[in-house]
């Protein structure tokens, strides 16, 4: 099926299911702990052997021996794959920046060197520490700030200079009598998902199946034939449930690749969970960033020149983290610049966290607003509606699909009682703590991907196959609630089986594309298998009525269980009209502080986002991505960092307790509202994603809560208590 | 402070220092060294879900990898295998432990519940009924620590345990929003599913008051 135009008036405006707060389908099995991961297969892979990573100890240079022989020689151990059983690296797949295994080099620090594979997993876990590595380590490059200076301009996804120029910025900032002119700086954060990477993999014969952690099913596949140079035909990839993956999961990683090779090798299944320790050095994270923005602006806090430039790294010197991202698409001025460096580090591969780009460019440039607010003396809700644009800033040819950001601000605004808040800063007090309001606007692109499904009538049950995953984000409900809707039959009468690549190709999750790609995919499928039960019936299916399990054509009304048996394949192809449009989903974020007089420490006392982002399907587990996405925007604003050991090139902190992600007690009560809102041109059931829209502002609105609270500007992030303290309004 | 960091850099030189140290030293070995005795097994036995359990295991097992790998219960889940995350957490004898920071023949004789013996998709318990009802979880893999340790935190409330956020030790504690969330704070949830564990333990709580 073609998406060719925007959507009319279809069977979504009248839904009973769709758009309806449902409960996960897939929630006893989770909350019973009978959803099975990628490590626990003993269903499929009784007799799989354990196997446990060994990482590079340094992060840079050669492995010039790797001497396992007291490993092969410990108790249970099965065999052993090293990377020097490949005179070269292996080729890399989908995504990956790097190579994941093969060969002496030594391109970043915990970089998978060899595998132990033993009968338990304490005797793998024992024989790892006997390998002796020897390593001819060679200085890096670990230093963003040092690289940044000399740091090429980076590529935009058509391959041109990332430098974008509207009128004259230079000559309008000159002359604007406001101005702002700020440095931010964004660390390396982890996405630091609770399953760590795991695959079990088992060869019959040529044939390679795996069960993996992977947001991304036909990328895995096509990956692991080409890394292993093997038919694609040959691979089979599984992730009916994932353990989370923010992007860290879209690609795959060293586990896959050693639990096949492993296998292989020693004609067994064999299963490998990466060790949390290895997990932030060994794999991706989102990459710092120092962001440079300059906005010009008249009296009356009109903008009129607008620059942010922002520069980042990458092992390969190529796909930095753009904090750029949305800037062309939130204010309105006519005046603009816009430029991306990319420098080549030694660190381990950055790739995409949770809103690539858009997630830390918040940070900066809804922090700028607010400083700008203050600078014009605006209430900077009302500074962010005065530059609300009549065009897509940065690209006028493009018209916005739907947009209703200053609805978002406003209806958050009135439930944020936003009015109470104190213009000057350091003047609210509750006892021992400073308390601070904070706004920031929110915006991410919504695009979609071809998608598609198999839609099987089983004894009038409909079961909806695709290799489409659910990572957390609630595609099994979403599929399911779609199906019901469109076939007529109560949700419980339909199956969703998820993350098989021998099922038909999906969108995948991840880019915020999931929900609206996925539902488009099945509801296509669906109007196939409509048709597909109107030809065995007789009538024609386009023009039935499908509802409470029944079919109405012609004057006459069949059950749908009288079509029999009947599988139909189909997809959703979305047409080139979408690219005279910005399709974004919008947000407005408010967040209240307390600071600690005493001692500077940051408590959040509420969080409220309003949401823009077409049909809500599922407003129950919507609302449960946003308030997620929110506790990680919270974790990047407080305390998220891997600290950078920039003389040996690691990252320090590379587990959960140095690496700290909100708790329990560092959250509070969160709201979330959805407009009730429809975008046409994003699909025919009119709905948007809202997983990363969550995390693009929150951390401002917190960061300027911060400010409001203090009257201390703080812009390296996280903002922790040592960055204030010293300056916290002298207690009387 | 530069005292400070001329010891962690000193430190870290002599760790790597170490390992180059150790690599020149290395003498090949003269032909196949015979294999090393295999590590202490020991019996254990124990009551798992209400159901006697009696395993013969590598000393070094945890109980987590006894309940996950021998038994194949593994809706305990490993998130880091060294307590920092709370995923594995399962009640022994009504008390709530990481399973991954213990060894399994440590508990000779005792009495563990696991998410699967707090109920079944078909027979939910309570609090497993409530995370489903306030969409409590999203990946669902912290999810059957999340519930374990809500069931104990209950209990624990129940019994006076006191926390340091109570306002008087003295005093028995309550079920509040604070006392729970301070209770809760060992067991991450990367997916932020906080403020709706809270909504579904508040339930569980004010049914059980």
């Amino acid at each position: 099926m073609e998406f060719t135009a925007p959507a009319e008036t279809n069977l979504f405006d009248n839904a009973k299911v769709v758009g309806k707060s449902t409960l996960r389908i897939d929630g006893p099995l989770k909350t019973t702990g009978r959803a099975p991961y990628a490590y626990e297969r003993h269903d499929v892979a009784p007799d799989a052997a354990y196997g446990y990573l060994v990482g590079s100890a340094v992060a840079k240079g050669r492995l010039t021996a790797l001497d396992t022989r007291d490993a092969a020689n410990a108790p249970g151990v099965i065999g052993i794959v090293s990377t020097l059983d490949h005179s070269a690296p292996l080729p890399t797949g989908t995504g990956n920046n790097t190579a994941l295994f093969g060969g002496a080099e030594i391109r970043h620090y915990h970089q998978a060197i060899a595998c132990v594979v033993a009968e338990t997993f304490e005797q793998a876990r024992a024989a790892a520490a006997l390998i002796r590595p020897s390593y001819a380590r060679v200085e890096g490059k670990f230093d963003l700030a040092a690289a940044a200076p000399s740091a090429p301009m980076a590529k935009d996804g058509s391959g041109k200079p990332d430098n974008k120029k509207l009128g004259d910025f230079d000559a309008a900032f000159a002359s604007a009598p406001v101005k702002i002119d700020q440095r931010y700086t964004t660390p390396d954060e982890s996405h630091a998902m609770m399953e760590p990477f795991a695959t079990t993999a088992a060869w019959e014969g040529d044939k390679l199946t795996l069960w993996t952690a992977n947001q991304m099913i036909a990328w895995c596949k096509s990956s692991m034939a080409t890394i292993l140079s093997i038919p694609k035909e040959n691979v089979r990839a599984v992730a009916p449930y994932i353990g989370g993956g923010f992007g860290g999961k879209l690609f795959v990683r060293a586990d896959a690749v050693v639990a096949a090779l492993a296998a292989r090798k020693l004609k067994r299944p064999v299963k490998v969970a990466m060790q949390r320790p290895l997990m932030v050095n060994n794999a991706t994270h989102r990459q710092g960033t120092i962001q440079r923005i300059r906005i010009g602006a008249g009296r009356d806090g009109r903008i009129t020149a607008l620059a942010h430039e922002n520069w980042s790294s990458n092992i390969n010197g190529q796909d930095g983290e753009n904090g750029t991202a949305q800037t062309a698409s939130m204010y309105a001025g006519p005046n603009r610049l816009q430029a991306n460096y990319t420098a080549q580090l030694d660190l381990p591969e950055g790739n995409a966290m949770r809103a690539p780009g858009e997630a830390v460019g918040h940070l900066a440039l809804e922090v700028a607003i607010d400083e700008l607010a203050e600078a014009v003396g605006m209430d900077p809700v009302e500074l962010r509606i005065l530059n609300e644009p009549a065009t897509v800033p940065g690209t006028p040819e493009k018209k916005f699909s739907d947009r209703n950001l200053v609805r978002c601000l406003r209806e958050g605004a009135a439930r944020f009682g936003w009015d109470k808040r104190q213009a000057k800063p350091g003047t609210v007090r509750d006892g021992r703590w400073l308390v601070g309001m904070g706004v920031a606007a929110g915006y991410r692109g919504s695009p979609t991907m071809k998608s598609a499904a198999r839609a099987t009538l089983e004894n009038g049950r409909v079961v909806i196959e695709t290799d489409m995953t659910d990572i957390g984000t609630g595609s099994y409900t979403i599929i399911a609630q779609t199906a019901a809707e469109t076939m007529g039959v109560p949700l419980a009468q339909v199956d969703v089986r998820l993350g098989d690549s021998d099922d038909p190709v999906s969108a995948g999750s991840g880019g915020q594309w999931g929900a609206a790609s996925s539902t488009a995919g099945t509801y296509a499928v669906c109007l196939a298998l409509r048709r597909a039960v109107g030809q065995k019936l007789g009538f024609d299916g386009d023009a039935a009525t499908f509802t409470d399990g029944r079919v109405v054509a012609d004057n006459r009304s069949w059950r749908l269980a009288d079509a029999g048996n009947l599988s139909v394949t189909d997809e959703m192809n979305f047409g080139r009209f979408k690219r005279d449009f910005d399709i974004g989903t919008y947000a407005g974020h408010f967040a209240e502080v307390g600071v600690d007089r005493y001692t500077g420490e940051i408590r959040i006392r509420r969080m409220l986002a309003v949401c823009d982002a077409g049909r809500i399907l599922n407003p129950l587990s919507a609302r449960s991505q946003v308030i997620g996405a929110m506790v990680m925007a919270a974790g990047s604003a407080l305390m998220e960092e891997l600290a950078v050991d920039k003389r040996f090139g690691f990252f320090v902190n590379h587990d959960l307790a140095g690496y700290e992600v909100p708790v329990h007690a560092d959250i509070p009560h969160q709201e979330c509202v959805f407009l009730d809102t429809l975008d046409p041109v994003i699909s025919p059931l009119k709905a948007k994603g809202v997983g990363e829209l969550g995390i693009c502002g929150p951390g401002s609105a917190v960061a300027n809560a911060v400010y409001n609270a203090t009257g201390i500007r703080i812009r390296d992030y996280p903002i922790t208590l040592d960055k204030h303290l010293d300056r916290l309004p002298q207690v009387a | 402070m530069s005292l400070k960091a001329d010891l962690e850099m000193s430190r870290r030189g002599v760790l790597v220092g170490g390992t180059a140290v150790a690599a020149l030293t290395t003498v090949p070995a003269e032909g196949q060294a015979p294999r090393p005795a295999p590590p202490a097994a020991m019996p254990v036995s124990l009551e798992v879900n209400g159901k006697r359990q009696t395993l013969e295991l590598d000393t070094r097992t945890t109980l987590l990898d006894a309940l996950r790998e021998h038994l194949k219960l593994t809706g305990t889940k490993k998130g880091c295998d060294h307590g920092q995350c709370g995923a594995c957490t399962v009640i022994v004898n009504g008390e709530r432990i990481n399973s991954c920071l213990s060894l399994a023949v440590q508990h000779q004789g005792d009495k563990v519940t696991t998410i699967e013996g707090l109920g079944s998709p078909d027979k939910l318990h309570p609090m497993q009924a409530a995370f489903v009802k306030h969409d409590g979880y999203q990946c669902g893999y912290c999810t059957p620590g999340q519930i374990c340790s809500a069931v104990a935190v209950l209990d624990e409330i129940k019994r006076g345990v006191p926390s340091h956020v109570q306002a008087d030790v003295g005093k028995r504690p309550t079920a509040s929003n604070a006392e729970m969330r301070e209770r809760m704070s060992g067991n991450i949830c990367r997916c932020g599913a906080y403020s709706n564990i809270l909504d579904a333990m508040t339930e569980v709580a004010g049914a059980r008051a």
